[in-house]
């Protein structure tokens, strides 16, 4: 062919499409997410895609005459359940929702028939918002749209999913964020009562709040308030100086060695306990917990980070999960204090769990120095905070 | 086990129910039940898309195997109106669709489909790059006048195809000069050079007299010749009896010529084509003994314009326009649609729609626009001087 036929050739293809194409229904799947409240975990999924753009992506019609089957259909059910799922992810507070395929039927569009595929989707961290990052076909079509309909609770929404808007979050910006704030302080709770390193630093520091050393002996305390003042003052302590050294992790301003914190971590845990049994320090606990509140604080930030951070919404997390450590550390001191005033005078409290509880808590701790230390297992102690 | 049953029951029953757009999922009685055609089982041309597509997907990077399938995929959908052919055309152009100077076969082949999905100014601007790059291609010249046709800019148009008078075939310079000067003063000098290049062009590409017999026939019927209009539309179906645009223009012809018995076998099996089966519910609204199946198109169409519509599709406002008028009585609606389309694009059917539903509005400040885009540009357009709401 001579340059000038090609060029004949192709001329006409070319014009029409303007006012020709577009008139045909373009590929679209229709995926419904459906929760029964805002915060549950268990989310009912129903996604129907077209047999023809399934056709395109996997081959359905397997004997290549031009007809797709039931039998040719159901022969891909597994096929088809591996290949959508594998374009789908649903996300609720960081964690991504595991999803099984259920029963696939048929339905008939207005423009054919699609498969219509159940599944489950479980999400291990349950909140009101959900991230979906929809990828199916884009590669295909990139015209090829996701309809989503989310139904919450009754109510329902729908969201469109293209090829430049393939990862939505759903749940209103508002909710959304109080929504995460929450999520954050309940995480920060969680993390220091689940702790054990945080609490025993806590309590070995508060252990002698409700007692004062005369000479070389321990005396009840005989004002309520001295005591809470006391103890108010080593809750704060630690409270501001974990407080700076997280933001300044989470900011990525100081990223120190994980191993030296969580061996410094225990090293306070142990001192702190010692210095009850062997007292060196005796009118500034708080200045210790300060000190060692600073190492504490690197803590929650890798605890904080492994929850993972939601782009843009770090001061929110960091603000949520600070707000968490403080009320579970309360909550700690709320249940402590009073028992142990009530107890103060008591030879048990004095001996039994003064004494033996500082001893019992430094030898725990310098295993877990032991071990972080030189990143060992000790046999018997698989739990290390 | 017994415990997934269940589980899958209760599903079932809850997602079946909430499902927007729900008939009722089933699962068929035989394994032999046929639940879909693919449109290659008609145009067996089309498995060539498929070969090329799998051997594209093992060197995604080669640009002529991407520019084969482009153009394939191109072809396919303005056979059958369907976009998804369009998608893959873009598919295919992937590693070079985000550059701002792709290679030129790139280039063309993005505008085209910028063009197709109504992003004119996208298509003009890869147009006009191609054209500073080469000033005598004669295909990106002749695809900006098309474009600038859409829009309705004659005199730019105009310019574009005399450019090409020495590049492409004397038929196809004629059609590209044909279409603007028949909009903007000189119909009948248009036609005359128009019918007398297809004269002398009859051994020529069948799918290039086709489109100017296209051409021909709905200048002829603008200018409120039908006779001639009819053996043009027809000499053009004999070329191709499935160009979904020429079908629907003669269709429309038949339909304000009074012969709406004719449109439904000429539709026959494209009404997955959303422009035909418009056409065939229009005709069958006038058929009394069509009563049952009017209904039903009427119902599908619906269902059509509302998947439109959910993924957020603007794609034919002109055609949506005319069926809120003429078959929702929705006055209000279709005036809102007329009038955006013809923001968008300046075809004779856009404005055709736009005097309709003005009219049917008695909205007389669009009614004063038309009149005044129309004595500008010196259309003659027979449609228009009909008596008001007689659609036929």
């Amino acid at each position: 062919m001579s340059p000038r036929k090609i060029t004949r050739a192709l001329l006409v293809s070319l014009l029409i499409v303007a006012t020709a194409a577009g008139a045909h229904k373009a590929s679209d799947s229709y995926l419904t997410l459906a929760r029964a409240g805002s915060n549950t975990a268990v989310i009912e999924g129903r996604w129907d895609i077209a047999l023809r753009d399934l056709d395109n992506a996997i081959t359905l019609d397997t004997n290549g005459d031009g007809d797709i089957t039931w039998g040719e259909v159901r022969a891909k059910h597994q096929s088809i359940a591996d290949y959508a799922l594998s374009r789908l992810t649903i996300e609720s507070s960081g964690a991504l929702c595991g999803i099984t395929a259920g029963e696939q039927l048929v339905e008939e569009h207005s423009d054919g028939a699609y498969t219509v595929l159940l599944f489950t989707g479980d999400c291990p961290r349950p909140s009101s918002a959900l991230t979906v990052d929809y990828r199916l076909l884009f590669d295909i079509d990139p015209q090829h749209r996701g309809l989503l309909q989310y139904v919450e609770a009754g109510a329902a929404r729908s969201v469109i999913f293209g090829v430049d808007s393939h990862r939505q979050t759903i749940g209103g910006a508002e909710t959304g964020r109080f929504e995460q704030l929450r999520q954050y302080v309940r995480d920060g709770v969680w993390h220091i009562w689940v702790g054990f390193d945080h609490i025993l630093f806590l309590l070995s520091l508060l252990l002698p709040a409700v007692l004062v050393r005369r000479g070389r002996i321990w005396r009840p305390a005989t004002s309520f308030s001295a005591v809470a003042i006391d103890v108010a003052k080593v809750v704060t302590a630690f409270t501001i100086a974990h407080s700076i050294t997280l933001t300044l992790a989470t900011l990525g301003v100081v990223s120190p060695n994980a191993r030296w914190i969580e061996s410094g971590i225990a090293l306070s845990v142990a001192l702190a306990a010692l210095n009850n049994v062997f007292p060196v320090v005796r009118h500034g606990r708080w200045v210790a917990a300060f000190g060692f509140g600073l190492i504490h604080g690197f803590g929650f930030a890798s605890a904080l980070e492994d929850l993972g951070l939601p782009t843009g919404s770090l001061a929110l997390s960091l603000f949520g999960f600070n707000v968490g450590v403080e009320i579970g550390q309360l909550a700690i001191v709320a249940l402590f204090l009073p028992v142990a005033f009530a107890l103060r005078g008591t030879w048990v409290y004095r001996r039994a769990v003064l004494a033996g509880g500082s001893v019992a808590i430094a030898s725990i701790a310098s295993v877990w120095l032991i071990e972080r230390a030189f990143n060992l297992a000790l046999p018997g102690l698989a739990f290390t905070g | 086990m017994g415990s997934n049953v269940h589980m899958g029951a209760l599903l079932a029953v809850v997602l079946l129910a909430i499902a927007p757009v729900a008939a009722k999922p089933y699962i068929p009685d035989t394994e032999n039940v046929v639940l879909e055609r693919l449109p290659e089982r008609t145009d067996p041309s089309l498995r060539d898309i498929k070969r090329l597509r799998s051997a594209l997907i093992q060197h995604p990077d080669d640009l002529g195997l991407a520019i084969r399938l482009g153009r394939r995929a191109i072809e396919a959908a303005r056979a059958t109106g369907d976009p998804r052919y369009l998608g893959q055309a873009q598919a295919a152009l992937a590693p070079w669709w985000q550059l701002v100077d792709p290679p030129s076969p790139a280039l063309l082949l993005r505008a085209t489909i910028r063009q197709s999905n109504h992003d004119f100014a996208g298509a003009i601007a890869d147009l006009d790059r191609l054209i500073s790059r080469n000033p005598a291609d004669g295909q990106a010249l002749l695809t900006r006048a098309t474009v600038l046709i859409v829009q309705g800019k004659y005199t730019a148009a105009l310019a574009d195809c005399v450019r090409i008078t020495r590049l492409a075939h004397p038929l196809v310079v004629a059609s590209c000069i044909a279409a603007p000067v028949s909009l903007s003063g000189d119909a009948s000098g248009a036609y005359a050079a128009l019918v007398d290049a297809l004269a002398r062009a009859q051994g020529t590409n069948p799918d290039l007299r086709e489109w100017a017999l296209t051409l021909a026939g709905e200048i002829a019927e603008r200018r409120g010749e039908y006779a001639a209009a009819e053996m043009h539309y027809r000499s053009g179906l004999a070329l191709d009896p499935r160009d979904p645009y020429l079908i629907a223009a003669y269709c429309d012809f038949l339909l304000d010529q009074g012969r709406a018995q004719e449109v439904p076998p000429l539709i026959a099996n494209q009404t997955s084509n959303d422009i035909l089966l418009l056409r065939l519910a229009l005709a069958e609204g006038q058929l009394p003994e069509d009563k049952g199946a009017f209904a039903e198109h009427r119902q599908e169409l619906a269902d059509r314009f509302d998947a439109a519509h959910r993924r957020g599709d603007s794609l034919h406002k002109r055609e949506e326009a005319r069926y809120r008028l003429m078959l929702q009585n929705d006055v209000a609606g279709s005036l809102r649609l007329a009038r955006e389309n013809w923001q968008l694009q300046r075809e004779s059917a856009d404005l055709r729609i736009l005097a309709e539903a003005a009219t049917a509005a008695g909205d007389s400040a669009t009614l004063a626009e038309i009149a005044q885009w129309t004595a500008l540009n010196r259309l003659e357009y027979a449609a228009l001087r009909r008596p008001t709401g007689d659609h036929r």
